[in-house]
């Protein structure tokens, strides 16, 4: 159990992201703010507890990796990059801009702390088992965290991945599903039923545990739960609202990919309590 | 004689000192030759299962953690992780190298759906992509060989039927520089894979009739190697090329891209005339593909032809 004021830190940082994320999508009138803002209490809490990277040297060989397989949702990624030091505020000024260091979908080639370059979705598992098997070749205990999104598990090539990760039994591969129930055009629920997301990856030899991915506690709680799986891959199947933070955001489809205009972005900054 | 595959999984075999090289399958081992790796090495071979969507990008995956993988299956099962391909591997630039066995009309008897006659073409539109096809089972082995000198990723086709070698221990073979095998004055026929062996046929017909055709072995598709077209443009005036793959994007749309945009020249293409195959021996597909040593000898001296008519 973390100390309260701890858990209160953390959800700071996360309001600061959520800002970010934001004004990344405003400055830009671009980019996908409803996905990156589902994912950021996970992203948070893995970055500023967990995972083992350095942000004075991003390409040290033996990091953890994080993938984000969903990688439309960058600016999530970007602000949290930012507050650990891999990227500059100026840089997040650069997202989607000829030249700028924060590409449309992350991109290994263009950021500092950007292990897998996205955009194409249902590809981050696959890339996650070739880090976690290179890992184990190594004799090293690093890790391969990857991110994936609920609508993104419909690609096929995903279950590829699922089978083989079981079948090598990667004990350092570990998955979060942000479930935010919104993919581009509409509701998961409308474009593709998924049925019981966790019940799939528990019949394809995963460990699995379900939580509120806005919770900050439950997110720690299952972050350690990772480290004791033993030889098996690990999922956390987290349940989470698209556009998490700000009211007209959340679970409006039209915030998958639309950027808030002026007053939304002021709306939406009062509302996490960043601005007066 | 011995097949190109051969030639790839004899290789692996022997680039395993290299402690970074892994072999990857999606249950076509025994197929692609991956196998005699698997046999020596099964700790560093690493099974996909029938998924070569999840075996491309897990080599990406290895190659960004500083691995050399080398991953195979029929060359038209790699054509349904192209886009993997293109966004996983060729985009951020990962050395994954790519094996298609059983490319090419030559392929027989399974038929049509096995018979690749479009991967050297979709595969060279990918930039950071080097793009070969050997003749026979020493150039097979000495270009996987040298992948390991690639700081990009590479596809590389092989073919299932044995065919006769063309090369000695002694004959130097580089990735991006093509082999003249043959000199010749008045027609220089390019050839990849199966076809220089029925391109060298051709140009010993040819030669009956006093007729000295140069023959270009192209095992690198990308990139070209321009200096043995201007030399084969130089010496005889026209060309023709020869591959079992489509006439479409291949080894001929590689050199009309280029002898167009330099200096044109006529150019006879001998391949497949955008069209499937079905099932049928080997020797009697590349007759029913027009793909001989006879239609060779007709293309060459329809270049010859039209060459004088210039």
């Amino acid at each position: 159990m973390a100390e309260d004021s701890s858990i209160s830190e953390l959800e700071a940082i996360a309001s600061r992201c959520r800002g970010e994320i934001l004004r990344m999508t405003h400055r830009a009138s671009a980019g996908h703010p409803g996905g990156s803002l589902s994912e950021t209490d996970i992203l948070v809490a893995l970055y500023t507890t967990k995972i083992r990277v350095d942000p004075a040297n991003p390409k040290w060989p033996d990091r953890d990796r994080f993938i984000l397989s969903k990688g439309h949702a960058s600016p999530g990624m970007y602000a949290i990059l930012e507050e650990q030091g891999f990227i500059s505020k100026e840089d997040l000024e650069s997202y989607r801009v000829m030249g700028g260091t924060c590409q449309g979908h992350v991109d290994m080639k263009w950021t500092p702390g950007v292990d897998f370059s996205a955009g194409s979705l249902g590809m981050g598992l696959s890339y996650g088992i070739g880090c976690a098997l290179a890992a184990r070749f190594d004799g090293s205990e690093r890790n391969a965290y990857v991110m994936l999104g609920d609508g993104e598990i419909q690609e096929g090539s995903v279950w590829e991945a699922a089978m083989a990760a079981a079948h090598h039994e990667l004990g350092n591969l570990k998955v979060f599903v942000d479930c935010n129930r919104i993919q581009n055009d509409d509701f998961v629920e409308k474009q593709m039923r998924m049925f019981d997301i966790a019940a799939k990856w528990k019949s394809f030899g995963w460990a699995v545990r379900e939580i509120d991915g806005h919770n900050m506690q439950e997110i720690l709680d299952a972050l350690d739960w990772f480290d004791g799986v033993g030889n098996m891959p690990a999922v956390i199947v987290a349940n989470t609202v698209k556009g998490k933070g700000v009211s007209f955001m959340e679970n409006n489809p039209a915030f998958h990919g639309a950027a808030p205009n002026d007053e939304q972005l002021g709306q939406g900054l009062a509302e996490l309590g960043l601005i007066q | 004689m011995a097949a190109t595959r051969d030639g790839y999984g004899q290789a692996l075999l022997e680039m395993a000192g290299d402690e970074k090289v892994v072999v990857l399958e999606a249950d076509l081992g025994k197929s692609t030759k991956s196998v005699l790796f698997r046999k020596e090495h099964p700790e560093r071979t690493i099974s996909c299962g029938i998924g070569e969507q999840n075996m491309m990008l897990i080599g990406a995956g290895l190659a960004s953690s500083g691995y050399k993988p080398f991953a195979s299956t029929f060359a038209i099962f790699t054509e349904r992780a192209f886009e993997q391909v293109r966004n996983g591997i060729a985009r951020p630039n990962l050395a994954v190298h790519i094996c298609g066995s059983h490319g090419g009309t030559h392929t027989g008897t399974d038929g049509s759906s096995a018979q690749s006659i479009e991967d050297l073409a979709i595969y060279r539109t990918l930039p950071n992509m080097t793009v070969m096809h050997p003749s026979d089972y020493l150039s097979a082995l000495s270009l996987t060989k040298q992948c390991l000198g690639l700081s990009g990723p590479s596809y590389m086709r092989t073919a299932r039927n044995k065919t006769i070698k063309l090369y000695s221990d002694e004959t130097e073979i580089t990735i991006g520089k093509a082999n003249i095998l043959r000199q010749g004055g008045a027609v220089a026929i390019i050839a990849c894979g199966v076809l220089v062996g029925e391109s060298l046929d051709a140009a010993e017909a040819l030669a009956t009739e006093g007729i000295e055709a140069m023959v270009v072995d192209m095992h690198t598709l990308k990139p070209l190697d321009n200096d043995a077209i201007n030399q084969a443009v130089g010496s005889c005036g026209c060309l023709v090329t020869a591959e079992d793959h489509s006439v479409i994007g291949g080894l001929g749309g590689a050199v009309a891209e280029y002898i167009c945009a330099n200096q044109p020249v006529p150019l006879e293409m001998v391949g497949v005339k955008d069209r499937f195959g079905e099932s049928a021996q080997s020797d009697e597909m590349l007759e029913m593909m027009g793909l001989t040593s006879k239609h060779i000898v007709a293309a060459a001296r329809r270049a010859i032809l039209r060459k004088g008519n210039n």
